[in-house]
Formats: structure tokens, C-alpha cells, sequence
């Protein structure tokens, strides 16, 4: 098993405008989702949702401005940290990650050579 | 082609100058040989051992190198493929043992077992002197997986499957060396760092899987058979590393329709090669062919396989191309094409793959069934759409209709607009020609649109 981390980008507009009904969903989906990995043989080892970029704060050097590193119209907005066998594998439990302002991105953790 | 870096054949400008055919060049033409057949089953093979993929081309390579000396001594083995994989697998077992620090690297992932059951054969016991387990399957696979770029894809499978070097691979896209060479890396990086399994995909993921490698094979097929930039019409070294890959593919996989469907295409394609330019290297039309000069063999082989391709459930889009290639094969001249039926084959093929290509095609095969005009409506309308925009074979296409209705002066603009689209020079001289014919001056390409 290896570690990978499915991470969210999605619209945040979309969510600012969206309706009770629809955070209903959302939230739904994730929770079906965390149960998801769990079915398909992964395990979820930790995930978060982000405050929207507004709340984001970058230094670059020792320079503090306000916003995000890089500004998109699809932002990070969450993430999950899952083990799978391999990439296949992680693929096939990220196609069930709700993300539907946007997608997600899958990106192995890197592991270092031990000693 | 050469043999990837143990080329034994001296170049045409050196090389052994005392001695004609002895020993040394027998056995010099037998690794060349085992070159081009065994390549994809020893590094294969060798990549289960080694469990990474850079180390098993290293310990490949060195037993060709290896072969090389001993077979001129020894003479040629039986089995050229089993010695080499024995050979190879040898140095990959040692070359473990040596450095451990082998180990540590982010392994190739081997063995998962196939998640679908039935889906694939299971893993044969990797023992050292049973029999030889054949992974060319895992090893296309890997190369054609889609977390990897179209370009990344065809780079690996002509470096891992064919056994080119970076350098011919390089020049075979027109792509500067260092170029391809990260491209290489790049990718064979990303194999191990996310762990691409090397396996073959289950039954679920099987149809986009193949669907990835026959567009791959196919890629290669369509570079060579019409290189966008160069002096030849046909590239064909790549037209022949793509007829093989599509014939390993077919005996690995001989139940699939659409493995089928490729080879064929490529059969009845490439049989027209040697017609396709004239004495001078001039580009001819299917229309201007000498079809005496069709490889029969080719044509025959190629029709044989078309019918179970179409057969057993909708027929997939390579399938469905090799039916439209059948047609042109097997017409007694241009004029005499059955083209309607060419036309509701295209109707088909649109439905299984919606492309703006399949559009076009449909349009040129429109106007020979129905007319000019009626193609050249098509055609327009798919100018409109703006998704060919900078192929090269819309205005080329356009501008026929246009001559053959008559209207030279918008032929001649059209033919400029291909013109400024294309750096072949078998392709550019053709359109130079044409414009000349619709009485257009040639210009450099300041048509363009």
C-alpha cells in the first residue's frame, strides 16, 4: 500500500452561491465517500475541508501578502490523504471523490529512502 | 531502424572492410534479428526480475552486447529469445545482489493480483528456469497507462517495447534529443513514483485500456505513413514498428475485435505504400495509384481479418476503418469505389466515434458518391465548427472541390491555406503544383487562414 493525496478544486463561486440543499448533498457525499474508501480496499487516513481563499494568507521570502499562491478560478479546497495499492487503485477510489464545482488531482506521497 | 546501441551491421561508410559473409556477420545478423523480435519479451521479462524498469533496460542491453561475442564464438542458440532473457535476468538477479541500495528505490510494482477475477491469466510463478512467463501485455500496458501524456506514451513504448533509442525516437518525431530524452525519464519516473502497477488491466478497464494502446500504435502508424515534416512521403521504419507492435498485440490478445480491426488497417493501409509516391518521390493520390502495384499479400492478409473485426456486437472504430480501407482495397479503380457504401460506413463510424477527422473523410467520400457540391457543404460546415482549425487536410480537401467545380481562384487560395500548413516537402511540392494547375501563384504558404 502506498500514500496518496487526492486533493479538491473546485469553484468556490459555485459554493458562495450555492443553496441549503446543495451543502446538503455535498455533505452527504463526502460521508458516503469516507465510507467508500473503506469498500473499494483503500483507508482513509485523514481529510479536510479548506476556509475558501479569501482566508488565505502567502509568504514568499519573508514577504506576507493576503490571498492564495496562486490564483485560480478552481481553487483547493479540501483534500484527502487515502492508502491504496497502487495508482490504479487510488484512481479508482478518487472517481468517487465528490467534487462537483470542479475535479480533484491525485498525487502520490513522496516516500524517502530510509537511513 | 538500428538495433538500439548494438547495432552490428557496419554503417555504409566503414565497418569491417577485409572479409564478406563469415561467422561474426551471421551471427551479427541473428542479434540484429533477436533485436527487433525479442526485445519487448526480454525486457519483459527481465523487468518482473529486476523490478525496475531502468535497471532491467541496462542488464537487456548489456545481454545484447553479450550475445554479440558469444554467438560468433559458440555459434547461434536455438532459442536466440530465451537465451537473452536467461542472460539478462542473470545480471539483474546479480546486480541486485550487489547493490542494495537497488532495493531502496521506489520499486517497479509487480505482482499485484489481477482485482477482477478471470480478467486476466494468473501470474506465472517467477522461478528462475521454469518456463518463461510472457509480460510483453504488462509491459505495453505500463507504457500506454493514461496517467501518462499521449507523448509520453509512445515515447515508452517505442523505447521499452520496440527497443529504439532515445536518439532514433528523437529523430523519428522531429523532437530535439534532450527533449525526448526527459520526456523518457519523465515518464519512467512517474511509473515508479505513483506506482503505475505493470500489469494487464482488469476486465472493467480493459476496453479504455486497449482502447489507449491501439491509439498509441496507431499514432506511430499515421507519423510514419505521413510524416508531418521531412522529405519522404512515408517514414518506414515507424510503419513497420507499428505493423508489428499491431501483430505482437494480435497473437498476445487474439479475441480482441478491435486488435483486429488496427491490424487490418494497417495491412490494407500500408499496402498501397509503395504507390503512393512516384519515381521521383512525388506524392500520388489514391486516385493517381497504380493499383497493379498493391501488395497483394498485405491486402489479402488484411481482408481476412476484417470480417470477425465487424463481427459479435457493435463494431469498434478501428474496425470500422478497416471496412472503409477494405472497400478502397478491394475496388477495381478509383472511379469504380463503391462510395455510397463508404459514406454509410463513415455514418457508422461517426456514431461509434464522433470525430471531426471522421467528418471530413465522410465529406470527401460525400462528394464522390453525390457530387462535389455536396461535399464541399460539408466541408464549409465543418470550417464553421473551427475544431480542424490548422489540419492541414481541410483546406487541401476544400480546395479539390473548388478545382473540380471549377473555381479556381478560391482553389488556389485553399491549396495556399494547406500549403502554409504543412512542412512535408512531398506534401508541399504536390500543393505546389496544384496551384500552379488552378493558375495561382505558388507563395510562400501567404494563403493561410
Amino acid at each position: 500500500m502506498a500514500e496518496y493525496l487526492i486533493l479538491i478544486y473546485e469553484d468556490e463561486n459555485a459554493y458562495a452561491t450555492a443553496s441549503p440543499d446543495v451543502f446538503q448533498e455535498v455533505m452527504e457525499a463526502h460521508n458516503r465517500f469516507a465510507q467508500q474508501v473503506g469498500e473499494k480496499g483503500g483507508k482513509l487516513i485523514a481529510g479536510n475541508a479548506l476556509q475558501p481563499t479569501p482566508t488565505a494568507t502567502t509568504i514568499r521570502g519573508d514577504v506576507v501578502t493576503d490571498g492564495p499562491f496562486v490564483e485560480t478560478k478552481e481553487a483547493l479546497g479540501g483534500y484527502y490523504l487515502i492508502d491504496a495499492r497502487d495508482l490504479d487503485h487510488a484512481l479508482d477510489i478518487a472517481k468517487l471523490c465528490p467534487a462537483r464545482f470542479g475535479g480533484v488531482e491525485v498525487r502520490p506521497i513522496m516516500v524517502f529512502p530510509q537511513g | 531502424m538500428s538495433a538500439a546501441g548494438v547495432n552490428p551491421e557496419p554503417g555504409p561508410d566503414g565497418g569491417q572492410a577485409d572479409s564478406g559473409a563469415g561467422p561474426g556477420d551471421e551471427s551479427a545478423a541473428a542479434v540484429a534479428d533477436a533485436h527487433r523480435r525479442e526485445w519487448a519479451f526480454v525486457l519483459a521479462a527481465t523487468a518482473r526480475v529486476a523490478g525496475d524498469i531502468d535497471l532491467a533496460e541496462e542488464c537487456v542491453q548489456d545481454a545484447y552486447v553479450a550475445a554479440l561475442d558469444v554467438w560468433s564464438r559458440q555459434g547461434v542458440p536455438r532459442n536466440p529469445g530465451a537465451w537473452l532473457t536467461t542472460a539478462a535476468r542473470r545480471r539483474a538477479i546479480d546486480a541486485l545482489r550487489r547493490d542494495r541500495t537497488l532495493r531502496g528505490k521506489l520499486p517497479l510494482l509487480i505482482e499485484p493480483v489481477a482485482p477482477v477475477a478471470g480478467s486476466s491469466p494468473p501470474p506465472a510463478p517467477a522461478g528462475e528456469d521454469d518456463v518463461i512467463p510472457d509480460d510483453r501485455l504488462r509491459l505495453v500496458f505500463t507504457c500506454c497507462h493514461p496517467a501518462l501524456a499521449r507523448e509520453a506514451q509512445v515515447a515508452l513504448t517505442l523505447r521499452l517495447v520496440c527497443g529504439l533509442t532515445t536518439t532514433e525516437i528523437a529523430q523519428a518525431f522531429l523532437v530535439p534529443e534532450p527533449t525526448m530524452a526527459a520526456r523518457v525519464t519523465r515518464a519512467k519516473k512517474k511509473i515508479s513514483a505513483a506506482r503505475i502497477a505493470y500489469r494487464v488491466p482488469g476486465a472493467a478497464e480493459l476496453p479504455d485500456r486497449l482502447d489507449a494502446v491501439l491509439t498509441v500504435v496507431h499514432l506511430l502508424y499515421t507519423t510514419g505513413h505521413m510524416a508531418p515534416a521531412g522529405e519522404n512521403v512515408v517514414r518506414g521504419d515507424l510503419v513497420e514498428r507499428a505493423i508489428d507492435l499491431a501483430r505482437m498485440l494480435r497473437s498476445l490478445m487474439p479475441d480482441e475485435r478491435e486488435v483486429r480491426g488496427l491490424l487490418a488497417l494497417l495491412l490494407l493501409t500500408d499496402a498501397r505504400r509503395a504507390t503512393r509516391a512516384d519515381a521521383d518521390g512525388r506524392l500520388l493520390l489514391l486516385a493517381d495509384q497504380d493499383r497493379s502495384r498493391w501488395d497483394r499479400a498485405a491486402i489479402a492478409e488484411g481482408l481476412a481479418l476484417v470480417p470477425g473485426a465487424l463481427r459479435g456486437g457493435r463494431p469498434g472504430r478501428f474496425a470500422l476503418q478497416a471496412a472503409i480501407a477494405a472497400l478502397h482495397a478491394e475496388a477495381p479503380s478509383y472511379a469504380e469505389t463503391d462510395w455510397r457504401q463508404i459514406v454509410q460506413l463513415y455514418d457508422v463510424l461517426l456514431a461509434a466515434w464522433p470525430s471531426p477527422v471522421v467528418m471530413l473523410n465522410r465529406a470527401v467520400a460525400l462528394a464522390l458518391a453525390e457530387g462535389p457540391e455536396a461535399g464541399l457543404a460539408q466541408i464549409q460546415e465543418l470550417e464553421r465548427d473551427g475544431r480542424l482549425a490548422g489540419y492541414r487536410y481541410l483546406p487541401a480537401a476544400k480546395a479539390d472541390l473548388l478545382r473540380r467545380l471549377g473555381r479556381r481562384e478560391e482553389a488556389a487560395q485553399a491549396y495556399r491555406a494547406a500549403m502554409a500548413l504543412t512542412e512535408n516537402s512531398a506534401e508541399r511540392d504536390f500543393l505546389g503544383r496544384r496551384i500552379a494547375e488552378t493558375g495561382g501563384r505558388p507563395g510562400p504558404g501567404n494563403g493561410g487562414g
